[in-house]
């Protein structure tokens, strides 16, 4: 299980860093939430990882650490406040920019001139 | 009172902004201000209160009176109530000059104002490392608002790399959080003190990786070296009493490195003591040598201003780096002076900008300044502060801090150099800077309009402190050197801050 639940977590991440390092800001926003799953799976294994254990004492002989999951939820709401706020933020900057790139002026083009004659 | 005072600094602020928020305030601007004025002030009182309280003692504030290390707590010492005054004075000058008619360019300024205080001495207060990251949280998302305020391409650019750059910091900082917990088995920072030298080695070098990103989270949001880059842009497109009140943001992240790595990577750390000191030392110094090149490369007084911003980290990380009380406590002593007269200059480039028209505070010809004393004299005094020229606070500072990096000649060799030179080229940018807003005019014969007297009085207001701190400096590096104290002996106190045992 251990060995599962840690590839899912270096699989979200590094998609999340991927999207991240993309020009325009809605790869980079995707990212961003992929990565704060990452991290909200890493911090609740923080507690180890048990099957059929409650996280109250005395309800059987092994119970989970209530404390990470206590963590979790308030990442969880911080993190979908933040999320929340850089869409709204990204289609402002698509809108006073005019563009979508998070640098807030497209890239020149890449083909150089030598180039496209060759085409011809 | 006394007992739930730690927790007003905090509350206060909350308070005033929702009420700001709701019908019989957020109707008019005139209320407006007067109840952000007010709630302000009354923060600026409590912390006042509470920085008297705490003398007699580590004030501990138990929320929901679940004891330590299981429940949260509030710790007032030395060094947080000492930051929480500064925060709150900041907060007060900031509303003051926001007074003056910045508020008007958007709506929701002072409720966001007090917003970000609140979230800032919340993050100074905390004993609980991952209460430190809900505090960061709330200032960092009021500092996405005040950043975009007003609205323009310029803000709407920069607040989107800064916000994309906090929120992976956001995410490499809860990272660190479950390492750290994983390992440690708690968060409160005083419990995480008495376990750390107990690991074994394989922990350890969980321990060490959670410790260094860490690192690289206080790192950015300090603008310590490759993570300063977000800071310029930010900091030239905010608005003036927003960047003011942004001066000591870097500061919280400082702080946090003095706590985690003074208090739980410190002396007492076993095999793990001083582990990110290596890693400090080149940054602290390359951190300080960009800011200097920033600042001889600026063009105008608001960017300036962010590269003496970069340039007071790399002098702070410096006295981090150092790790002994001496420098500590010059490090604290900086740090209040440095965030203070930041902040005035961030306020003087918009005064001056206003009455320069189309030249605003780049530094090129232009009309005559409507009052040139005025400003000048204001400006003088920020320039000789904040390059350390006696007879204000920046030379008090500077020479506390030489002192304390004389310990060995191989700190002398990269620190003296380094420091003075940085100091010199300030100067030369400062003065360069100065001589083209003040001194060289067109012919064109226009006037601007005189500053409003609620942004002289914060400017003011900023700048008393330059040679109040020298005054008072037995008395300030008295406290700061017995707040570096509390803070290198944490094991002597913690029966006070763990009341009931380490977990």
């Amino acid at each position: 299980m251990e060995a599962l639940y840690a590839s899912c977590v270096g699989l979200l991440s590094f998609a999340g860093i991927f999207l991240c390092l993309r020009g325009r800001t809605f790869p980079v926003v995707l990212g961003l939430t992929l990565i704060s799953y990452a991290v909200n799976l890493f911090l609740f294994s923080s507690g180890r990882l048990l099957l059929n254990a409650v996280p109250i004492l005395g309800s059987g002989e092994r119970y989970a650490d209530p404390l990470p999951q206590a963590l979790v939820l308030t990442a969880i709401v911080i993190g979908f406040a933040m999320t929340a706020f850089i869409v709204i933020l990204a289609m402002r900057a698509r809108a006073d920019l005019g563009n979508d790139h998070v640098d807030g002026h497209l890239p020149p083009p890449p083909t150089p001139a030598r180039e496209r004659g060759e085409n011809r | 009172m006394s007992t739930h005072l730690p927790i007003l600094p905090i509350l206060l602020p909350l308070l005033g902004a929702l009420l700001l928020l709701l019908p019989p305030l957020s109707g008019s601007l005139r209320r407006q201000r007067a109840a952000a004025l007010l709630f302000a002030l009354l923060t600026l009182l409590t912390s006042l209160l509470l920085l008297r309280l705490q003398l007699q003692g580590i004030q501990l504030y138990v929320l929901g009176g679940w004891q330590p290390p299981f429940g949260i707590v509030l710790v007032a010492d030395r060094l947080s109530s000492l930051l929480v005054l500064l925060t709150s004075l900041l907060g007060v000058t900031s509303i003051l000059y926001a007074c003056g008619g910045a508020d008007r360019d958007g709506a929701h300024l002072h409720p966001l104002l007090l917003f970000q205080i609140m979230g800032i001495n919340g993050a100074f207060l905390t004993g609980d490392l991952f209460n430190l990251f809900v505090f960061f949280e709330v200032l960092l998302i009021a500092s996405y608002g005040l950043l975009i305020h007003g609205g323009g391409k310029q803000k709407t650019q920069a607040s989107f790399h800064y916000v994309a750059l906090n929120l992976m910091g956001s995410s490499l900082f809860l990272i660190a959080l479950g390492i750290l917990y994983a390992t440690l088995g708690t968060l409160n920072i005083a419990d995480m003190s008495t376990k750390i030298a107990a690991l074994s080695d394989g922990e350890q070098a969980l321990a060490r990786a959670g410790g260094l990103l860490l690192l690289v989270v206080f790192g950015l949001k300090a603008a310590m070296l490759p993570l300063h880059f977000w800071l310029g842009p930010a900091y030239t497109a905010a608005s003036a009493p927003v960047a003011a009140l942004f001066a000591i943001m870097t500061k919280v992240g400082i702080y946090s490195m003095f706590r985690i790595f003074t208090v739980v990577f410190g002396e007492s750390a076993g095999e793990l003591a001083f582990m990110a000191q290596p890693w400090i030392w080149p940054l602290a110094l390359l951190t300080l040598l960009a800011g200097t090149v920033g600042a001889l490369a600026s063009a105008n007084l608001r960017q300036l201003s962010a590269n003496l911003v970069v340039i007071s980290v790399g002098t702070l990380l410096i006295a981090i780096v150092l790790q002994s009380e001496a420098a500590t406590s010059a490090g604290l002593y900086y740090l209040v002076h440095s965030t203070l007269v930041c902040a005035a200059l961030f306020l003087l480039a918009d005064l001056i900008g206003q009455q320069r028209g189309k030249a605003a505070d780049w530094f090129v010809m232009s009309r005559r300044l409507r009052q040139p004393t005025l400003l000048g004299i204001l400006f003088f005094v920020a320039a000789m502060t904040v390059a350390g020229v006696p007879p204000f606070s920046g030379f008090v500072g500077k020479v506390l801090l030489l002192q304390a990096a004389a310990h060995s000649t191989a700190q002398m060799v990269w620190v003296w150099p380094l420091l003075l030179l940085s100091s010199l080229v300030v100067i030369i940018a400062l003065a360069r800077g100065g001589t083209t807003l003040f001194c060289r005019h067109s012919n064109d014969r226009s006037r601007g309009e005189a500053a409003s007297p609620w942004r002289v009085a914060a400017v003011t207001l900023l700048l008393l402190a330059a040679p109040l701190m020298v005054i008072l400096g037995g008395p300030l590096t008295q406290y700061t050197r017995e707040a570096a104290g509390q803070l290198h002996a944490v094991p002597d106190y913690l029966p006070v801050l763990l009341p009931g045992g380490p977990s």
